[in-house]
């Protein structure tokens, strides 16, 4: 039971800390101890957190095909691209045909998939934009101000758009981003002092 | 200009044309695509993380001198990861999240308080620099009046009375236009990635453009 519960807490307690008073102690060991333990270490524990991807990805998709469930043969599709994409990479040492896998297959339908969301956000804006308040109306006056402003129509229709949009990011807008940005701050420096302090275990497994 | 007769730009399109099938309604054209993209971008990450970190911060510094043997102790914590290929051993996986999820946090409790807190406060007090005009000093009192109102906002510890309740409805507005402006900017940045696609297609494939 302590090495299964008590032990890794006591871990994330330990290094938790010295990565936390590391940074107030300005002595070359300090230092080095940052360097080894964020360069060194959580590279290399980082690189190994992949293994949690890859079989999420492989079981899920090998469990369908292995029970003919409705799909199935997507599932063995992507399973196929998987190791194209891989194979490519290794056999070919990130040459030319690895390349063309990107330049023709993964960079197209990256940006396709995201351009997607422009007709969704679209027919989203059109449902959601319908000016029933004071603060609907500013939210949709901003938008299509910052819409129209970065292309050249706004410059076209009156000359202080790229004026008026450049005041509006670095006044109203910095404002509000400062106080949500503070906020956020807080919440990560909270949850930060969670995990170190052994109250936040979800990530773990939640024991 | 004229059709292309590239395989792969022929690929590219039909791909592009199977994503934006999607349109009309969730087909198997869209969903062939979409699985390709998938399992392309677990390749990818493969062999991204074989080249990037693996070999030359894993592999080559422990197994060509000088030998850095201080890895030996992260790779022994990372190895833990394949626990969770064991019911048994699964356990393991804790030790592997523990170092890295704690001492991540460690490393981000002084960079959070100084970037997003300490850094974001001091940019926006009322100093003497920032009243050398008339719409300099207008900009800091409002840039100082939006920051308090919005913290106020997002303040629920006391009850919406006494100057709170109105304050938070100032903060509101702030929030709302800097809602509006950065939805403004994503939507131009999808329109862009948009074009870009009717470009590939109007151009590299079919060169009517």
């Amino acid at each position: 039971m302590f090495i299964r519960r008590t032990l890794p807490i006591l871990i994330a307690f330990c290094i938790g800390f010295a990565m936390l008073i590391q940074y107030f102690i300005p002595h070359p060991y300090s230092e080095r101890f940052y360097d080894i333990v964020v360069q060194q270490w959580f590279i290399t524990i980082y690189a190994f957190m992949f293994i949690f991807a890859y079989r999420s990805f492989f079981s899920h998709h090998i469990r369908k095909v292995k029970r003919r469930k409705t799909g199935y043969i997507f599932s063995i599709i992507a399973i196929a691209s998987a190791l194209l994409m891989a194979v490519g990479g290794f056999a070919t040492r990130r040459g030319d045909f690895f390349d063309s896998l990107y330049n023709y297959l993964y960079a197209p339908l990256q940006a396709t998939m995201f351009s997607l969301l422009a007709f969704f956000i679209a027919s989203a804006a059109f449902r959601a934009f319908r000016a029933r308040n004071v603060q609907a109306t500013l939210l949709l006056v901003t938008a299509v101000i910052v819409m129209i402003g970065r292309v050249p129509l706004g410059d076209y229709l009156w000359r202080g758009m790229p004026d008026l949009i450049e005041w509006i990011m670095t006044v109203p807008s910095m404002a509000a981003m400062r106080g949500i940005r503070i906020g956020v701050g807080l919440g990560a420096v909270a949850t930060a002092m969670k995990i170190i302090l052994g109250v936040e275990r979800t990530y773990m497994g939640g024991t | 200009m004229s059709i292309s007769t590239s395989i792969w730009v022929w690929i590219a399109a039909l791909l592009t044309l199977m994503i934006y099938s999607f349109l009309y309604k969730e087909n198997p054209f869209y969903r062939l695509a979409e699985h390709i993209f998938m399992g392309l971008s677990i390749g990818y990450s493969v062999v991204i993380l074989w080249y990037n970190y693996i070999l030359p911060r894993i592999y080559e510094p422990l197994f060509f001198p000088p030998h850095q043997w201080s890895l030996i102790f992260p790779i022994l914590i990372g190895m833990m990861t394949f626990g969770i290929f064991s019911e048994k051993y699964n356990w393991l996986i804790k030790y592997p999240l523990a170092v890295y999820v704690a001492g991540y946090a460690g490393v981000q409790i002084p960079l959070q308080l100084q970037t997003m807190i300490l850094r974001q406060a001091e940019a926006s007090f009322l100093t003497p620099d920032k009243f050398t005009s008339l719409f300099s000093s207008f900009n800091a009192l409002l840039i100082f009046a939006g920051l308090v109102t919005t913290l106020i906002y997002f303040y629920f510890s006391a009850k919406r009375e006494h100057g709170l309740g109105g304050a938070s409805q100032v903060g509101i507005i702030f929030i709302m236009i800097a809602f509006g402006a950065a939805f403004g900017y994503t939507v131009m940045a999808r329109i862009s990635l948009l074009i870009g696609r009717m470009q590939f297609l109007l151009q590299d494939w079919l060169g009517i453009m």
